[in-house]
């Protein structure tokens, strides 16, 4: 394993200490806990809104903290949940009297630490709301699994609930703005490698040179079905396909498209894919009214891509449209 | 013979011991159908909770279980983070005021986590999770108190019978956690939880001896 780090136990503080270096303007950083604030919070009036998950994820979370978007994320060890003291001190710190969205990852960890964080922070008299996405359909959603996983489609709703507490609309207007875009996204995903953790310094899953993996999570774990490498075309077809059909998109929608690189994927190979999907929604007669295409929610040095589609309509294109300013995205 | 406090923090401390022992085991296990963090979120929780044991004075074990539970919820993460901290957090509860658990105050406060673990995670026995040690090893207390065994007879009784349970996850379809989303290809391997949970009540039996 080659990485570029010092100590494999300092990877998450050292990465935080260089995100302050870098954005100490716009986001303050907290080590004890760990918690990446808007430099201007508590906004007052203004719904807070936090999400957080394991490390590795890069841009996700921490670098969506800013105007328009997250309020504060909870970075945990590398695809590790963050703990719930975290979680409190970023609703405290964010809770400008209009109380606080908690935007949470449907994985088991994620989703059972931000129940205990809400607990204790409306024991301390603050609002809480939770939303969790479950926008992958690679998992089955049936009583014998823990649910499909939040993935993609977290991104589009940081960006969008950001916009709708901007507007100073009510917790239970954003939350309910989160579930809408929750409900009209679907994602899937695919690796042509696994990753690597600085924990354990061994691949997350072994698969062969002329081998994929089709319906990856974001934590390395291996996929829903390995088969033969196809074509970019015959990558987009499988993906594109499962999303298509489960929401189910149809002749007529307007949709917001994201390809997102899992981290070692180059942007010329998610063009590629974009050119695919483009070819294969128009086929459909569905229309790509926005994109969004680059590396924003990955799986460390994971090769590979996931694609998110939602269904736009007015509220939502406006909302995406409206400005934000974090580290890693940028509207307006 | 009974649980002292010395017992609980003697206990704890083997814990601690055979989960940084066993850190490269749990993270083989979690790589196979999880992520690969069980062993290193544990071993990091359990040195979190041995410290913050050794600033609780006294011999309330109700106050060293909670601290136990507290220092497991605020530094292990993942799913076992709440789990296992719930589980202390309650036999925590149970067992607050005294300074000695019996056969019955034992299997009293090792309910109270249970029940607390599957309010939080809600598993089922069958789940392929902890749940499917720590059960057995509930019923197997049961059953030493009906044959009127002594304490350490129970606690030996009850770590066997997490062993068993853990080995029987082996050809189970996991349906809880991340291992769900695997399906069918989570078959033929032990679950990591399940494993860390008998280490836990091996740990109480041999710490009895």
């Amino acid at each position: 394993m080659k990485k570029l780090i010092n100590e494999p136990d300092a990877v998450v503080r050292e990465a935080l200490e260089g995100v302050e270096a870098a954005h100490g303007d716009r986001v303050r950083v907290t080590y004890d806990p760990y918690v990446v604030v808007r430099a201007d919070a508590p906004v007052q009036g203004k719904v807070g809104i936090i999400s957080g998950g394991g490390s590795g994820h890069e841009p996700m979370h921490g670098g969506f903290v800013g105007p328009g978007m997250l309020d504060a994320a909870c970075p945990g060890e590398v695809f590790t949940s963050p703990t719930p003291d975290q979680m409190l001190e970023a609703t405290k710190a964010v809770d400008g009297g209009a109380g606080v969205l908690h935007i949470v990852k449907n994985y088991t960890g994620d989703v059972l630490n931000f129940e205990m964080a809400a607990d204790l922070a409306k024991g301390e008299g603050i609002d809480v709301e939770a939303v969790v996405t479950n926008d992958d359909v690679a998992v089955q959603d049936s009583l014998y699994t823990a649910g499909r996983r939040g993935v993609g489609i977290t991104v589009i709703a940081e960006k969008i609930c950001g916009a709708a507490a901007e507007e100073g609309r009510s917790l239970a207007e954003v939350a309910e703005v989160c579930r809408k875009v929750n409900g009209q996204g679907r994602s899937m995903g695919m690796a042509l490698t696994p990753c690597v953790t600085p924990g354990s310094g061994e691949p997350s899953f072994e698969l062969g040179e002329d081998e994929m993996e089709i319906g990856i999570g974001i934590h390395g774990e291996p996929g829903r079905f390995r088969e033969p490498i196809g074509s970019a075309a015959q990558v987009v077809e499988r993906l594109a396909t499962a999303i298509v059909e489960d929401l189910p998109f149809e002749s007529g929608d307007k949709v917001l498209a994201f390809v997102n690189g899992m981290g070692g994927t180059p942007l010329i190979e998610l063009y590629i894919v974009y050119r695919e999907l483009n070819n294969f929604l128009s086929e459909r007669g569905i229309t790509i009214e926005r994109r969004l295409i680059g590396d924003y929610i990955t799986s460390l040095e994971m090769a590979g891509c996931s694609i998110t589609l939602l269904k736009l309509d007015d509220e939502l294109t406006r909302l995406w449209d409206a400005p934000a300013d974090t580290p890693a995205l940028r509207v307006g | 013979m009974s649980i002292t406090a010395t017992t609980v923090r003697d206990w704890i401390s083997a814990y601690a011991a055979v989960i940084a022992e066993n850190r490269a085991e749990l993270v083989k296990l979690d790589s196979a159908i999880g992520d690969g963090d069980h062993g290193t979120n544990m071993d990091r929780g359990m040195r979190k909770a041995v410290e913050k044991l050794e600033a609780v004075e006294g011999d309330d074990i109700g106050a060293l279980l909670k601290a136990v539970g507290m220092a497991l919820v605020s530094s292990v993460g993942g799913a076992a983070g709440p789990l296992y901290g719930t589980l202390f957090l309650q036999m925590g509860s149970a067992s607050a005021g005294k300074e000695e658990l019996d056969l019955a105050g034992w299997t009293e406060a090792l309910e109270a986590g249970v029940k607390g673990v599957q309010a939080r995670g809600k598993a089922e026995p069958g789940d392929k999770t902890m749940i499917d040690a720590l059960t057995p090893a509930l019923e197997a207390l049961g059953s030493a108190a009906k044959d009127g065994a002594d304490l350490g007879d129970a606690l030996r009784r009850s770590a066997d019978a997490a062993g068993e349970g853990m080995r029987a996850t082996i050809p189970l379809e996991a349906r809880k956690g991340r291992a769900s989303y695997l399906g069918p290809r989570s078959v033929d391997h032990q679950d990591p939880g399940a494993t860390s949970s008998h280490l836990l009540l091996e740990a109480a039996a041999s710490t009895f001896e």
